[in-house]
């Protein structure tokens, strides 16, 4: 036997790697927001399945486009662009015009994401940039909510259809055709906080409410995020944390006047902290890589959540409290570097 | 991690270890329950002067002239150095460069043995080893060339001086061996505890330590019963099982697990009162010490899917990587890439004329067939800071920040404040790093050029 001319390769160590990639876990992820989907389709029905097809395409379909043109491999096999639809359309009213999630879609991945060099440099959950955008650019139509009609699966929401570049009709009248009682067009929260009428835990738990396409059934989202947690895709202290922090913070509101706020499962369950806990906040590459600055950021996200919702004038604060929790990671993650192993503790290194 | 943290919680009251790390395939099966087999010996042998870490040896010999096996054939060249002795029976040929594993070509004694010579060894005469003092016992181990061969390489008496100021009260034994495929260790422990035992009195008895504690991982339990039947009655000497870890070898996690104490940054196991020794070390000093002979063989464990008959094998120090590969079936058109040492921190070889040296713990041969696995994840992503690699870094470094920095070529920064230096470049942080960044790589390449800057300075 010969070992002449050995085809030998020069590699450097470790050898052996993990099974974990990054394609690895954003599938995850996608496979994680399915059951979400799928119950935001059944619960919706045509609209939302359309919403949510449109928001990935075009997310997908501008990751591409941009990649292509700035001249690098396209991206669009990690996923993660697949990731920012879905989560940009489960964020959204169920009869969200179909232009309008398109054009948030656009700016997630194209003013969220590629303006800051694409995967890994992004400062912001993309999604939310698409997100905070829409909210600020179609007020009306991110504030129209719907309830899940019988004819869902067979009709859409007029409002989905609305033509490009034009407002859609209101739907309050379709509404009132579909003889719904007692819909009122406000989510949870609003009631909440508007007229003080606190809606039943446990609906919320199951999700038979009025809100955005993804955000209502908190126990899916839950067992969603255990499976991602599991999967070793999700750092578990961030929607721990978050949780936490957002119960101890709404919990003391409570506390002080049990008449004006909510109880802290109220907090809980309502609207899209669950969501926003779960998917949005645990962005990995927005937040911080030490366990300690996990903490800190995501309790940090909980407690905004809960004074933007108890104090500022909207309903919801779950968005911009993530978003200036992305804000501040990078500061958090350099005040908590680790204290290197032997060092004595306490001692800072000298900068 | 949050299945291993699952786990490890389990575990929490059963065992010791360190905390982080990672749990890397161990694929120990193929060669674990394999005695030792010594191996024929080569045709020609290469002894690179520098094959520990420290001064190079001195040659004492001239070419051409004869050396029987045993026989010392260069001397130490410093107090942090070690002689070395003939492997074989035979005939200096040359005084030459020879290929290394770092790639510089570097002086070496080549040997032609003599097939028909019998092989035994002449040299060495035995000695009561228990009346010999401190002193007398630090010399004899560095005459007998024993280094680390737990792949460190560091000469072995260096470590049984405690430096002014310290004391050491606590020895502790490494038999972990928590590298993935490598059953060396597992097999001297084994085969040969007696001389383990002999070995450990020596170092302890030269420390003055008051006791010691042999750390062997869960995976190894044989190893474990079989050490302390053979335990003597009345020494402090106590066989501790750990938590099957990477890289629990290392002597500071080694030490943390056992003692639950941690080495300084840039410190010494002597800085926390420890020392630490390689039980295939403690069975070369316990052999050879009382018979005043040389370091002239080690076991190697040979695997790895490029070959036929994966085992561990005694085999003279020198032997080049070809003649030991060929003895054992090895497959060149199945074969990628020879590692020397583990499949975690070991170093891929560029030419199979490199021999076996004293720090050589393993050969390991991969296939196209692995290497194809990984092509899939060849790809590299930009850090995608998932903290994965913070998660598991042994000793508390921010991987992911350093390699941030050294992608923009911030070496100084890396240094200064993320404590690049305090790596041993374990490889926990490029396993897990989804994004496949060869961080350690990085880290290597700006250590190696922080160095240079500093020389440069110093000019
Ligand atoms: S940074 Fe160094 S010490 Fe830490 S895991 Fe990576 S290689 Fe190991
Ligand atoms: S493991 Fe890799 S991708 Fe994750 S934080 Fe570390 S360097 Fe970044």
């Amino acid at each position: 036997m010969s070992v002449e001319s050995s085809p030998i390769e020069l590699r450097s160590s470790p050898h052996f790697r993990g099974v974990a990639t990054v394609d690895r876990i954003m599938l995850d992820v996608v496979y994680a927001l399915c059951p979400i989907a799928l119950f935001a389709a059944f619960q919706f029905g045509l609209s939302a399945v359309c919403l949510i097809a449109t928001c990935t395409a075009v997310c997908v379909l501008t990751e591409h486009v941009i990649c292509r043109a700035s001249g690098r491999p396209t991206s669009v096999g990690d996923y993660s662009a697949v990731i920012t639809g879905m989560l940009l359309a489960l964020t959204l009213p169920p009869g969200f015009p179909l232009w309008m999630a398109a054009v948030g879609s656009v700016v997630c991945i194209a003013l969220g994401k590629a303006l800051f060099g694409g995967i890994g440099f992004n400062v912001f959950n993309p999604a939310l940039v698409g997100r905070a955008f829409v909210q600020a650019a179609f007020p009306v139509a991110i504030t129209t909510w719907t309830p899940a009609v019988t004819e869902r699966f067979t009709q859409f929401i007029p409002s989905s259809l609305a033509l490009p570049f034009m407002t859609p009709a209101p739907v309050a009248d379709w509404v009132a055709r579909m003889s719904v009682d007692g819909f009122t067009g406000a989510t949870p929260l609003a009631l909440q906080k508007f007229d003080h009428i606190t809606t039943d835990v446990t609906t919320l738990f199951m999700g038979m409410t009025s809100g955005s396409a993804g955000e209502t059934s908190a126990i899916l989202i839950l067992a969603c995020g255990v499976y991602l947690v599991f999967r070793n895709v999700v750092n578990w202290r961030i929607p721990a944390s978050m949780l936490l922090s957002a119960f101890i913070t709404s919990g003391l509101f409570y506390l002080a006047d049990s008449e004006v706020y909510p109880n802290p499962f109220f907090t809980l369950f309502a609207g899209g902290l669950m969501l926003g806990a779960v998917f949005m906040a645990t962005d990995m590459v927005a937040s911080p890589v030490t366990a300690l600055g996990i903490w800190i950021y995501a309790g940090l996200m909980g407690f905004l959540t809960v004074i933007i919702r108890l104090k500022g004038g909207l309903p919801e604060g779950v968005m911009y409290a993530i978003l200036l929790g992305n804000a501040v990671s990078p500061i958090i993650d350099n005040l908590t570097q680790p204290r290197i192993f032997g060092a004595r503790k306490r001692k800072q290194p000298k900068s | 991690m949050a299945r291993e943290m699952f786990s490890d919680l389990l575990q929490l009251s059963k065992r010791k270890s360190f905390s982080r790390g990672i749990h890397p395939p161990e694929c120990k099966d193929h060669t674990s329950g394999k005695s030792i087999r010594r191996l024929p010996f080569a045709p020609k042998l290469v002894i690179p002067l520098s094959q520990h870490t420290g001064a190079p040896a001195v040659p004492v010999v001239r070419e051409g002239q004869e050396v029987v096996r045993g026989e010392p054939i260069a001397e130490a060249g410093g107090f942090v150095s070690v002689p070395m002795h003939a492997p074989v029976t035979g005939i200096v040929d040359r005084i030459a460069l020879a290929p290394t594993l770092e790639g510089e070509p570097s002086p070496a004694i080549f040997i032609k043995s003599y097939p028909a010579a019998d092989q035994r060894i002449l040299y060495g005469a035995p000695r009561d080893i228990e009346s010999m003092s401190p002193e007398e016992l630090v010399q004899a181990v560095q005459d007998t060339g024993v280094v680390g061969l737990g792949g460190a390489a560091f000469p072995t008496h260096v470590k049984l001086i405690v430096p002014e100021g310290k004391s050491v009260d606590t020895v502790v034994v490494n038999g972990c061996e928590c590298e993935p495929y490598l059953t060396t260790d597992h097999r001297v422990m084994l085969e040969r505890p007696d001389d383990i035992i002999a070995g450990i009195r020596v170092v302890a008895r030269s420390l003055g330590a008051k006791r010691v504690l042999v750390g062997i991982e869960e995976n190894k339990m044989d190893a474990a019963e079989v050490l302390r039947k053979a335990l003597p009655e009345g020494l402090p000497i106590k066989v501790e099982v750990l938590r099957v870890k990477y890289p629990q070898g290392a002597e500071k996690m080694l030490v943390k697990a056992l003692l639950r104490r941690e080495i300084p940054p840039g410190g010494l196991p002597a800085d926390v009162g420890a020392a630490v020794f390689n039980v295939a070390t403690l069975a070369q000093i316990g052999d050879l010490l009382p018979r005043q002979q040389g370091l002239i063989e080690r076991v190697v464990t040979i695997t790895g899917p490029g070959v036929e008959r994966p085992g561990n094998y005694l085999m003279a120090l020198g032997t080049p990587l070809r003649f030991a590969l060929e003895q054992v079936g090895f497959s060149n058109r199945r074969s990628k890439q020879v590692v020397l040492g583990g499949p975690m921190m070991g170093a891929t070889v560029s030419s199979l004329d490199i021999p076996v040296t004293k720090g050589v713990t393993g050969i390991l041969v991969m296939t196209h067939k692995q290497t194809r696995v990984e092509l899939r994840h060849n790809r590299i992503y930009p850090c995608i800071k998932c903290g994965e690699c913070v998660e598991v870094c042994p000793l508390y470094l921010n991987p992911s920040r350093l390699g941030l920095l050294a992608r923009k070529q911030q070496y100084e920064t890396m240094e200064e404040q993320f404590h690049l230096n305090a790596c041993f470049e374990c490889g926990c942080c490029s396993y897990v790093c989804p994004s496949n960044i060869p961080l350690v790589q990085y880290f290597r390449i700006a250590k190696a050029l922080n160095r240079e800057r500093k020389a440069r300075a110093c000019l």
